[in-house]
């Protein structure tokens, strides 16, 4: 079994950390009844005997748990984020010296965040990453958690990105990326956002992009659906995935709701390397598979059911509306509608009580309705992963890398240009030591190559490709 | 003389498993001492304690897998894998065929070598080698590969039989072509023969004739088991005499595979029913035959469905050269084909169907290019069976079509950066394409 660690930088990188760590222990304690510290827990846990000290070695494989630690490093500039973590019920889970921190913050300047700051504490990070990479039998990958639109998940999130580039090559990187919606009230949020995709562009493996914008509508959906007083409409409290109910941690804060969904894509993504199943899917898999060519690796997930109804009487949707939904509009975390746009690949993980011929079923139904390119007809990666998460039957988280993207890339580009053509804020950039009007130009350049790419894969959508010409074997 | 398996990746192990209990059953059931104690000897190695103990290795990158087949095995007390006989990492091959040949083979090398050392030492006399492994993912397919290469530097002079499985056409990995096409072009040098199963097929016996409802991955291995252990389980041959025949790996190559060329072997199996309906089949030779040979004139992997307007092209008078215009469409030429029938009343089958030369292609007489091996003794609960071997053109749309998708793959080069950082370039793909075309284009010639 490997392990991974997941390094969370920044407010908003924080705060969803934080939900993925409460909602973690909460499915494993759903399926782990006797306590045992197995392979599973192993995966996102360490299992120390915290009366030896802190942050030793003294790491406890195999019988009951003692104390549990999360595999993490957690970044931001300023404290306030963190000092709650360390308040709250989930402070046991960390070591101080997986904290880095600082105090000012970055002031919603990438500059800051990336140069500044990613020089000043460059050798801390290394350190602790180092730490927790050696706490670690195998290590397959890390996570990176942050946003794109603030200063430091943005920036100094970057920063780490290429630090872990460097420092283990050979382990996979898959970042959660928040992005900001138009409406953003950061102003700089533009800027920020694109030099940060340059550098997720070049450095991570797989980057799971996540609009603020489709996680509020995911919440009011649900909530519109609660709060209908249908009748059969009442929700499974624990089932939503906005919800964090059964966790470690009490009252829910604002933003909670949202942040609980994007745990609960980090908790699906793991599931097939935590849990067993028929037809496991590895992390590392999914790069593989998932990824043609290595700038285009940005995947869109969706995550189906949203919620499960509580109401036993009412027969449980169908298995093929699962699937269904996978694919519409409304369960995409990315303001995108991959069913007009071209697939290049696509993985489905499956959670719970489902069999191949289920999951082949739905692939014959679907695909007649869903644009794959030319040289990829059957581009179809599949995983099955036997525990269901909490309060479900079975779930299905579909990552897609599809041409849809490209319309996220496209407004980002809109709104940076907007900003760049009056060079307006642009001296809160210039005057960090390290940063030049060059990181402007190469970073839109950057991004609008990656355009150009998705658009041409786009033109060869609706013709009919012909299959390219047999080598000739001289008889 | 024995055999040593060597299991490679989940597949090889999942199937390898199923083999042994396959194995193990029919050599249990049977009155027959001589054949059974043939068929322990081939397979088993019996310890101080008269234990019986498999002679395989079991190779994987991560560890699932063989805990689970080894747990199984010890506790159904019949056999077991040996104490030492496996080997496996923590971390998969990630579906990469570069990563298990060029990361992971090398890597591991010494100590699986090793452990083959051991089991083949364990054997009196080695009649060959056979390793069995999945050509989509990337453990069993990329290490397979290597260890094959290990496996003929180390035994050069033994018989290396490579036991395939080929994944559902509709994908299960996305880069299930690619490790395919770098895996029979390297294995087509070093194998002796390639025998292939595919899920596709497997999976249609196990719906329709088997009635199976919600087909699970241990129905398909069950399926593959039992046709394999059709084939290597104790047989006479024409000229034995009455013993079973102490060669069977080097006999199933010198008649299958004449021609360097052509290598790649399918097997069909009748009758294969659910066990439910096995009581109330009854089976005769002629039956059986006339079936069997239409399948593999018309490519039917399955008694069902048959296409019976397929027939033989009528042969020219002598002296008169054919060309490929004679074939007929839809007729399955084969280049050799070895018929095992076991059962009651064996010697009373009548196999001249076969042994017409209108099924075979012209250059090979058709004496040379027949052969048939026999037994009393049924296999594994079936009264009547025949085993059908065949080097011919079955494999060759699968094969062709396999090779058109990845090389429609690589003329976009989707995917290449993932094999390339692994050290293995484009060139070494289009050597690799150029190889199997040059199969299929000898296949289609026959």
């Amino acid at each position: 079994m490997t392990q991974s660690v997941v390094v969370q930088v920044g407010q908003c990188g924080n705060q969803v950390g934080c939900r993925f760590w409460d909602l973690a222990l909460r499915e494993h304690s759903h399926v782990n009844k006797k306590g045992i510290y197995d392979e599973a827990l192993s995966s996102f846990f360490r299992n120390v005997d915290s009366r030896r000290g802190v942050g030793g070695s003294c790491d406890i494989t195999g019988g009951r748990i003692q104390s549990l630690k999360a595999r993490a490093v957690l970044v931001d500039m300023e404290e306030g984020v963190v000092n709650e973590i360390l308040q709250g019920p989930l402070r046991e889970l960390f070591d101080s010296t997986q904290l880095i921190t600082d105090v000012s913050g970055s002031g919603n300047n990438w500059a800051v965040g990336h140069w500044t700051y990613g020089s000043a504490y460059r050798e801390q990070i290394v350190d602790q990453l180092r730490r927790a990479a050696e706490h670690c039998d195998c290590l397959q990958c890390f996570f990176l958690i942050h946003s794109m639109g603030g200063g430091t998940g943005s920036g100094l999130g970057t920063c780490v990105l290429k630090l872990l580039e460097e420092e283990f090559p050979e382990v996979c990187r898959i970042v959660t990326s928040v992005y900001p919606s138009a409406e953003d009230d950061v102003v700089t949020s533009p800027y920020n956002s694109v030099l940060a995709m340059r550098e997720l562009t070049e450095h991570a493996d797989c980057v799971l992009p996540v609009e603020n914008q489709s996680l509020v509508d995911i919440v009011n959906k649900i909530k519109h659906m609660s709060h209908s007083g249908k009748p059969g409409s009442v929700i499974k409290k624990d089932s939503a995935i906005i919800s964090g109910q059964g966790g470690v941690s009490g009252a829910e804060k604002p933003f909670d709701a949202m942040n609980n969904i994007v745990a609960n894509l980090l908790l699906n993504i793991t599931s097939s390397a935590r849990f067993e199943g028929s037809l496991n899917m590895d992390l590392n898999e999914i790069a593989m598979n998932l990824v043609p060519f290595p700038r285009l690796h940005y995947l869109v997930p969706s995550l189906t059911p949203l919620y499960t109804l509580a109401d036993v009487n009412i027969p449980t949707r169908r298995l093929d509306q699962m699937f269904t939904d996978a694919f519409s509009k409304d369960h995409q975390l990315i303001r995108a509608d991959p069913k007009h746009s071209l697939y290049l690949a696509c993985a489905l993980m499956v959670r719970g009580n489902v069999q191949v011929s289920d999951l082949r079923r739905n692939i014959e139904r679907l695909k007649p309705m869903l644009p794959f390119v030319s040289w990829n007809q059957e581009g179809w990666k599949t995983g099955l992963c036997s525990v269901p998460p909490v309060g479900h039957s079975h779930s299905l988280l579909a990552l897609a890398n599809n041409t849809c993207v490209k319309s996220t890339f496209m407004e980002l580009r809109d709104r940076f240009t907007k900003l760049y053509r009056k060079k307006a804020h642009m001296h809160h950039y210039l005057h960090v030591d390290g940063m030049e009007q060059g990181c402007f130009t190469e970073a839109i350049s950057s991004l609008s190559s990656l355009i150009e790419e998705y658009s041409q894969l786009d033109a060869t959508k609706d013709r009919l490709m012909p299959d390219a010409a047999r080598l000739n074997i001289a008889t | 003389m024995s055999i040593v398996t060597v299991q490679l990746g989940q597949c090889g192990n999942q199937v390898g498993q199923e083999l042994f209990e396959v194995i193990s059953n029919d050599a249990n059931d049977t009155q027959r001492k001589v054949y059974s104690e043939c068929s322990s000897e081939r397979f088993f190695n019996e310890t101080a304690n008269r234990e019986l103990v498999a002679r395989s290795v079991l190779i994987d990158m991560e560890p699932k897998v063989i805990s689970q087949s080894i747990a199984k095995t010890a506790k159904s007390g019949k056999w077991r894998y040996g104490d030492r006989s496996h080997f496996s990492q923590k971390q998969g091959s990630g579906n990469n065929w570069a990563n298990g040949y060029c990361v992971h083979g090398p890597r591991h090398e010494e100590v699986v070598m090793d452990i083959v050392r051991r089991e083949v030492e364990h054997c009196d006399c080695l009649a060959g080698i056979v390793a069995m492994m999945s050509v989509a993912g990337g453990t069993g397919s990329g290490v397979g590969t290597y260890v094959t290469q290990c496996l003929r530097d180390a035994y050069p002079n033994s018989f290396i039989l490579n036991h395939l499985t080929w994944p559902y056409g509709t994908g299960e990995v996305i880069v299930q072509n690619y490790n395919s096409v770098l895996t029979l072009s390297h294995l087509y040098q070093l194998s002796d023969a390639i025998l292939v199963h595919e899920n596709d097929t497997v999976h249609k016996i196990c719906a329709q004739l088997m009635n199976i409802k919600h087909i699970s991955f241990r129905d398909v291995n069950k399926v593959i088991a039992h046709q394999l252990g059709s084939v290597l389980q104790p047989a006479l041959t024409g000229d034995s005499h009455g013993i079973y025949n102490r060669n069977p790996i080097g006999e199933l190559m010198s008649s299958l595979v004449c021609h360097p060329e052509y290598k790649l072997l399918s097997v069909c199996n009748i009758p294969q029913v659910s066990s439910s309906s096995m009581a109330y089949s009854m089976f005769t030779w002629p039956g059986l035959l006339k079936h069997l040979r239409q399948m593999l004139i018309a490519n039917s992997k399955m008694e069902e469905g048959i296409d019976w307007q397929v027939r033989a092209p009528s042969l020219q008078p002598e002296g008169i050269k054919r060309t490929g215009s004679h074939r007929r469409p839809g007729f399955n030429t084969s280049l050799a084909n070895l018929l095992i029938l076991r059962g009651k009343d064996v010697n009373n089958a009548e196999i001249s169907g076969f042994q017409h030369p209108s099924l075979y292609t012209p250059w090979l007489p058709a004496d040379e290019a027949f052969s048939m091996w026999k037994t009393p003794v049924p296999f594994n609960k079936y009264e009547k069976s025949a085993i059908l071997v065949s080097n011919s053109q079955t494999l060759l749309r699968p094969l062709d079509n396999m090779v058109g998708k990845a090389w429609n793959m690589f003329a976009s080069r989707a995917y290449i950066h993932q094999y390339t950082k692994f050290g293995i370039s484009e060139e070494d793909f289009l050597d690799s394409f150029t190889s199997l075309e040059q199969v299929i284009s000898s296949y289609s010639q026959l």
